[in-house]
């Protein structure tokens, strides 16, 4: 070729030249533990669900959320959720609204009609649930996807546990219960309502049970010795919440007392003004800080009408009055008596001071270990009896939805792999993501979305549910204020902000890679990366 | 402000791409092909703000000009990182000029293809600020007052990089380069010296005047399709941080375009016929100690005894940039 003069060479592409010869560290794609996924009980993969949420993609993001938790109708009412106290976006505006979009998910899952699939392999093995409350449900809805037969028994008339009989209708709607619970039995998952449970093993060998799971919940009200009149009418709160799914509406009067500080004295106390008291006062022998009900449902409470006493003690009760003592806390923290009294009037008092465990099903069960009236159970969920496993209130947890949901999946996991005659190893967590890994420049500010309420006064007269939903616009934007911490959500920054083109876009869905014969270990895509996905490894040489 | 900011959807467009928004509101860099300009391999150093700015500006004019795009290059950095015998990065027609006459040789090249009648071919001259606002001024100038249809890019780093971090006339003050060494009562450069070429094509009154940075990818690929919206002579100044030659670590070079936009030392604006029609406004006004503590070539006003007195004049400059140029005007992000 004839080439100008003093020109000897073709012209050459840079791309002979690698880079990547130069760098010393190079950048890698990970996925993080955001602290969400880390905070949830029930192990949930919410970054994972939201991802699909943001785009519009419910159904997606139901079925992944879902995976691990059949119930996110419910549990978009009830949990308390942990998620949004850890969400690392709580540190830039407020939480990511996960429980609202959770409860949106689960509402669009009923409302279209949304069903599990079947399980897509049999394995001949049968297990024995004993409780339809939420760890039961859990266990059973996990094992049937893993291809167990699964038999629930319960010894009410009605399925869901202490969703149904401890949680007042207004924050759970009895139609979304029966829905997802109706969802689970739909996957090859037999319940039997009315069936105790007298002896476990009896029970196991009767119906050829290759391993069980107990979830008979804590439905035993804890009395405190309270001296009292002939006529003083005392009553538990387990029982009254229980009642009120009867015929028969408890009668408690105009002025109604509740002892007791947590969320069953708030949910006592609540219901007592729905059933017309005029007056409810809750005692609680501590302060509010020490109070262990959550403070929002706290607040609700209040804003109803509800009454607290705090730093009180019932000394004695008649049938219209009860005897206070008003207490003091000393340096420790301790409620102490202070000898002051005080006379209110009351008509009824409701203990609402925790709740045991009916454990007579256990009864000569070999290998078991009781303690504090609660089942002890190894990290596998596994009772010291050989293939009996437990969880929820029954064993020793937090005894909230989310905790036992949370028991079921992990049980159910366990009861797989013995099943198999083999350990159940969960993958390794990824490592967290902290605030300080986010480049908070590229998020813009983005207020909360409020779930609306219903007003006070509807409250004080009806059942009607407290908190409303979200919208598919609202629950669109809420899902949109993820900020997807640890986890690439394709903004396409690295691969903008490359200097030398060392990333290639792979396709919706598919990510980046980056092509180190030419990344010359700069970092700029670690510093940019909004959502901490990318980090700095030193190069082996 | 010359683009829609969407807010709200995770990152709106603060990102360079974002799944979440329609395709035709994503940035030109965000896509799968994309032309890179400048091909992978080039010799430039790690994090280099210049090598990113000018694939910035060039894909985006390739894509407005549909790929019938000439660029003329001065000497400089740019052009010795991208062309070392017989390798060249660059994916488009292409020619190095000498260190001062680039902004002549594209007025030839645009004389040249108005005489062949092709008028959908679009040229570029491009330089760094040695090559633009010292040594090719006058061609610059020339090329400006007679509104020769050349879009002329400034790649700013604020200094001679390439031959060892001399000080330029667009040398901040106080900066320390290797000609103005901080020693003596007045230690880095000079202050009331030095030039800010966008004033001064400004004063031209030719089609289109703008400025940039690194940081805000939207704006720039916005100034640039804007700019080749015009024929006639047009003039963007980009603000390319250099970490050799600002003591700067390398995965930082974006974050300081962007507190250098920030902090208000920076003014990113457009100008069309010689007066501004926008600025992009600062989202959170920050104090210039956050954008001079990271420069090592400021760091002689820091350590034990930090020069106040320097670093007030120095926000006094930011202050004055920040009312002159309306960047608090809109509403702040």
């Amino acid at each position: 070729m004839d080439k100008p003069f003093a020109i000897t060479l073709d012209p050459g592409s840079s791309l002979a030249n690698h880079t990547g010869s130069w760098r010393t560290r190079k950048p890698v794609y990970l996925d993080r533990l955001p602290p969400c996924n880390a905070g949830c009980p029930a192990g949930e993969n919410i970054q994972g669900w939201l991802f699909h949420a943001e785009a519009g993609n419910y159904e997606q993001a139901w079925r992944l959320l879902t995976q691990d938790n059949p119930l996110p109708a419910i549990m978009g009412r009830v949990c308390y959720h942990p998620c949004e106290g850890a969400c690392n976006r709580g540190q830039f505006d407020s939480a990511v609204g996960i429980n609202s979009v959770e409860r949106f998910l689960g509402d669009e899952a009923i409302k279209r009609g949304w069903k599990f699939g079947k399980p897509g392999m049999t394995s001949g093995k049968r297990v024995l649930v004993v409780g339809a409350g939420p760890s039961g449900l859990s266990v059973a809805y996990h094992l049937a996807r893993l291809g167990h037969s699964v038999e629930i028994h319960e010894a009410g008339p009605l399925s869901g546990g202490m969703m149904r009989f401890g949680i007042p209708k207004y924050r759970l709607p009895r139609n979304v219960l029966d829905a997802e619970v109706a969802r689970i039995l739909d996957t090859w998952v037999t319940l039997r309502l009315n069936t105790k449970v007298a002896n476990i093993e009896d029970s196991m060998r009767a119906g050829n049970f290759d391993a069980s799971f107990l979830a008979v919940g804590a439905h035993i009200g804890k009395r405190a010795y309270i001296p009292a009149g002939d006529a003083a009418r005392i009553v538990d709160a387990v029982s009254v919440l229980r009642s009120m799914e009867g015929e028969d509406q408890p009668m408690l009067g105009r002025r109604v007392v509740v002892y007791g500080g947590g969320n069953t004295a708030i949910d006592a106390a609540r219901t007592a003004k729905r059933l017309g008291a005029t007056e409810t006062i809750i005692v609680y022998r501590r302060t509010r800080e020490k109070m262990p009900a959550h403070d929002f449902e706290v607040e609700e409470a209040l804003q109803e009408g509800v009454m607290i006493k705090w730093l009180s003690t019932i000394k004695h009760a008649d049938e219209h009055s009860l005897t206070i003592e008003k207490m003091k806390l000393d340096d420790k923290g301790f409620p102490q008596p202070t000898g002051e009294f005080e006379t209110i009037e009351s008509d009824s008092l409701v203990l609402a001071l925790g709740q045991d465990v009916d454990l007579s099903l256990l009864q000569g069960v070999s290998g078991l270990e009781i303690k504090d009236g609660t089942v002890q159970v190894g990290s596998n969920m596994m009772t010291g009896h050989k293939g009996i496993f437990a969880g929820g209130d029954m064993v020793p947890s937090e005894r909230t939805v989310t905790v036992a949901v949370g028991h079921g999946k992990k049980a159910a996991h366990h009861i797989d792999a013995w099943l198999r005659g083999a350990i159940y190893e969960p993958a390794p967590k990824h490592e967290p993501v902290t605030y300080d890994m986010l480049n908070q420049w590229y998020y813009s500010d983005a207020p909360k979305t409020v779930r609306p309420m219903l007003d006070a006064i509807r409250r004080q007269s009806g059942f009607d549910e407290v908190q409303g939903g979200l919208d598919e616009t609202n629950a669109l934007f809420e899902a949109r204020r993820c900020m997807s911490c640890g986890n690439c959500f394709e903004c396409d920054n690295c691969y903008g902000v490359c200097p030398d083109n060392a990333v290639i876009k792979l396709g919706p869905g598919k990510r980046f890679r980056f092509n180190y014969d030419y990344c010359k270990g700069c970092g700029i895509c670690v510093s940019e990366c909004p959502c901490g996905a990318i980090k700095m490894v030193a190069e082996e040489i | 402000m010359p683009f829609q900011q969407i807010k709200f959807y995770q990152t709106g467009t603060f990102t360079v791409g974002n799944r979440l928004l329609n395709p035709e509101d994503r940035s030109v860099q965000s896509h799968q092909d994309r032309s890179n300009a400048i091909n992978s391999g080039h010799r430039a150093c790690q994090g280099c703000g210049e090598a990113l700015g000018a694939r910035y500006a060039l894909d985006t004019a390739l894509e407005a000009t549909n790929s019938q795009l000439i660029a003329a290059n001065a000497t400089g950095c740019l052009e010795v990182f991208t062309t070392p015998y017989p390798e060249t990065s660059w994916q488009l027609p292409w020619i190095h000029s000498l260190f001062g006459n680039t902004a002549a040789v594209a007025t030839g090249i645009a004389a040249a293809l108005k005489v062949k009648g092709r008028r959908e071919v679009r040229v570029i001259a491009q330089g760094g600020d040695g090559g633009t606002t010292d040594i090719g001024f006058g061609c610059l100038s020339g090329m400006f007052e007679r509104n020769d249809d050349v879009l002329y890019i400034c790649y700013d780093n604020e200094a001679y990089m390439n031959t060892g971090v001399q000080r330029s006339s667009a040398t901040p003050p106080a900066a320390r380069t290797a000609t103005t060494m901080p020693v003596g009562p007045n230690p880095g450069n000079e202050f009331g010296q030095g030039k800010f070429v966008p004033a001064i094509a400004m004063a031209h009154e030719i089609p289109y005047v703008a400025t940039a940075t690194v940081a805000d990818l939207r704006d720039l690929e916005a100034k640039v399709r804007r700019a080749m919206e015009f024929r006639g002579a047009r003039y963007i100044h980009i603000l390319v941080p250099c970490p050799l030659g600002w003591g700067t670590a390398s995965h930082d070079t974006i974050r300081m375009a962007r507190l250098a936009h920030e902090t208000g030392l920076f003014p990113v604006f457009e100008a069309e016929r010689g007066e501004l029609v926008s600025a992009l406004p600062m989202r959170m006004q920050l104090p210039v100690e956050e954008y001079l503590k990271p420069q090592k070539r400021f760091a002689h006003l820091f350590g034990a005894k930090p020069k106040l007195d320097v670093i007030a004049r120095i926000q006094q400059r930011a202050d004055r940039n920040i009312r002159k140029y309306g960047m608090l005007k809109e509403e702040v992000l």
